[in-house]
């Protein structure tokens, strides 16, 4: 039987009075207290569909709600609301308002492959959440995460190059995030290295930073790239239902300049 | 190890990776340092591409598996090697998770066959190589008996938690060579790195955080979490009694310093454990100067302790 803990019972479920005489008992405050009674209607059928559409999420229909990943998860070590095991269950009953409840943490899965690797029925549990936090993003509830944003910074030079260089990684991030570079900590970083590195060596380390490393002959693999990449966007906007919201926008942009919508 | 398969190991394909070329330079050069000195031989893969780290996956996993099986088919057809053996446990995992997938999935087959063509390059086939981790190489290649004989510099006194991380061994399915008995690697408590500084004359503690993650998927993403795992990683070491936290993982080794910097300076919580490569330790075992396997290229500044230890 699934495990449906966690939405019951919540604060603003708790009904209480805090004057309150029945048949001349005072039953004020905790006394009073009752759970409101909760009619859910609102299943979106298709969630499980849309989240096995999207890449990591193919698997989730294996799951048995053992609970093995939550058990073995890192980040709810650190945050008992993380619960991997509870958004597969509400995914695959379709209960979004409850997961949108959890939106804004989801995407802070680490990755670290300890549910995919506890996971008696291989749902790869990390898949799903990385799964999961695309579908918030390209479905509008939460912005792109920083971690999205990171990953996305980096794809993007290595489908460009072949290779990436750490430090235009970083400044892009952190420009694209708002982010100051200037850092307490990083700065504390630099400059602990900058200390002992030889000058040639930090010479080389700017120099790379300038002329991008790259790999030779990767013309190819990147159009190839490019074009499967179009091809599997194309594909998970029509499976989210989001194809012709696309189309419109696209028409919108496409139109004269100050061309308006009536 | 019998012989024929030692063999097999003496002169191997090297995959350093960009993580190697950057903060991990310090790895980089242990690791070629070490090889040197074992005799070993390191042939730089041709033109290689980035694996895709921890990222490209959350952007397709099959383009993952395509950038790790450009490598691997670059060894295979243009290098004719059998063995590729990569330091980075980013790099190691993405190689044996594309091995684990060509090898049992068709779409990601056909995915990586399609760009391959068009990339204008043979397409990797499972089992053209075997993929491993610098620990399997010096574990397998030379031992520790012979690790034993050729160390000159103890690391006697030097207490030592040796931390592997999560690719190493996550998730199990991707390396089906590990648990198989003796002599094998282990999923749960990985052993391969004390075995090699055992032999190198350190003492390694009991450290339960071996296989924790410290967070480097969102080192600075989320930066707080990260704050927070590596700083349980740390105390676990120091209460341990550890000295050193040894790594073998760029990732995992500037996580752990960067946050340990991050925590002192924005949580106020100061721990003093230093990080060094596990190559970087075995290559002062093996006599080499700290400079030559670029002890100073790290963060974590261990220079002090080493002369402490009578090592440098």
């Amino acid at each position: 039987m699934p495990i449906h803990e966690q939405s019951l019972i919540r604060p603003e479920n708790l009904k209480a009075h805090a004057k309150l005489v029945i048949d001349g008992v005072d039953v004020s405050g905790h006394w009073s207290t009752f759970i409101e009674s909760r009619v859910v209607s609102d299943y979106n059928e298709r969630l499980e569909d849309e989240i096995a559409a999207l890449p990591g999420g193919e698997h989730i229909h294996r799951c048995w709600q053992c609970g093995s990943c939550t058990n073995s998860c890192t980040v709810n070590a650190i945050n008992p609301d993380f619960n991997p095991r509870y958004w597969i269950y509400l995914i695959r009953v379709g209960m979004e308002a409850e997961l949108l409840r959890d939106k804004d943490i989801i995407w802070q899965c680490v990755s670290c492959h300890k549910c995919t690797s506890a996971c008696p029925r291989d749902v790869v549990p990390e898949g799903v959440m990385k799964a999961a936090a695309h579908w918030l993003e390209l479905k509008g509830h939460t912005p792109k995460s920083k971690s999205m944003i990171f990953d996305e910074e980096f794809s993007r030079q290595v489908f460009a190059t072949g290779k990436i260089e750490e430090g235009r990684i970083i400044r892009d991030f952190f420009r694209r995030t708002g982010q100051p570079l200037l850092q307490d900590w990083l700065v504390e970083m630099a400059k602990r290295l900058v200390r002992r590195l030889p000058v040639k060596m930090l010479a080389m380390m700017g120099l790379a930073t300038l002329v991008r490393p790259r790999t030779r002959g990767w013309a190819g693999a990147r159009g190839a790239i490019a074009e499967y990449v179009e091809e599997q966007e194309a594909k998970q906007r029509r499976a989210l239902g989001l194809g012709e919201l696309v189309e419109i926008a696209k028409g919108e942009l496409a139109g004269a300049p100050g061309s308006k919508r009536v | 190890m019998s012989e024929t398969s030692k063999q097999k190991y003496q002169r191997v394909a090297y995959y350093p990776g960009c993580a190697l070329e950057g903060s991990g330079h310090g790895y980089n050069r242990s690791t070629r340092e070490v090889g040197k000195a074992l005799g070993l031989e390191l042939d730089e893969v041709k033109n290689w591409n980035c694996c895709g780290a921890m990222e490209v996956k959350n952007v397709d996993p099959k383009l993952q598996t395509y950038l790790s099986s450009r490598v691997m088919s670059i060894a295979a057809n243009e290098m004719g090697a059998q063995v590729v053996m990569a330091p980075c446990n980013g790099c190691y995992h993405n190689l044996k998770k594309a091995e684990h997938e060509l090898a049992h999935d068709a779409a990601s087959r056909e995915v990586v066959d399609r760009i391959s063509r068009k990339a204008g390059h043979a397409t990797y086939q499972a089992g053209q190589v075997e993929t491993i981790h610098a620990l399997d190489w010096i574990k397998h290649g030379i031992g520790e008996e012979e690790l034993k004989r050729r160390v000159r510099n103890s690391l006697r006194g030097l207490k030592i938690a040796n931390y592997y991380g999560c690719m190493y061994t996550r998730p199990r399915h991707i390396f089906p060579e590990k648990d198989q008995g003796p002599g094998s690697e282990s999923i749960s408590k990985p052993h391969f790195m004390d075995d090699l500084l055992a032999a190198a004359g350190a003492e390694n503690v009991d450290f339960p955080l071996k296989t924790a993650c410290c967070g480097g998927a969102h080192t600075l993403s989320d930066s707080d979490t990260s704050t927070k795992l590596v700083l349980n990683i740390l105390r676990a070491a120091e209460a341990a009694g550890a000295d050193v936290i040894a790594t073998e993982c760029p990732t995992c080794h500037s996580g752990l310093e960067m946050h340990q910097i991050r925590a002192e300076k924005v949580l106020g919580q100061k721990t003093s454990v230093k990080m060094l490569y596990f190559t970087q330790l075995l290559g002062i075992a093996l006599g080499l100067s700290p400079r030559k396997v670029g002890v100073h290229e790290n963060v974590s500044e261990s220079l002090a302790l080493l002369k402490e230890k009578v090592l440098a």
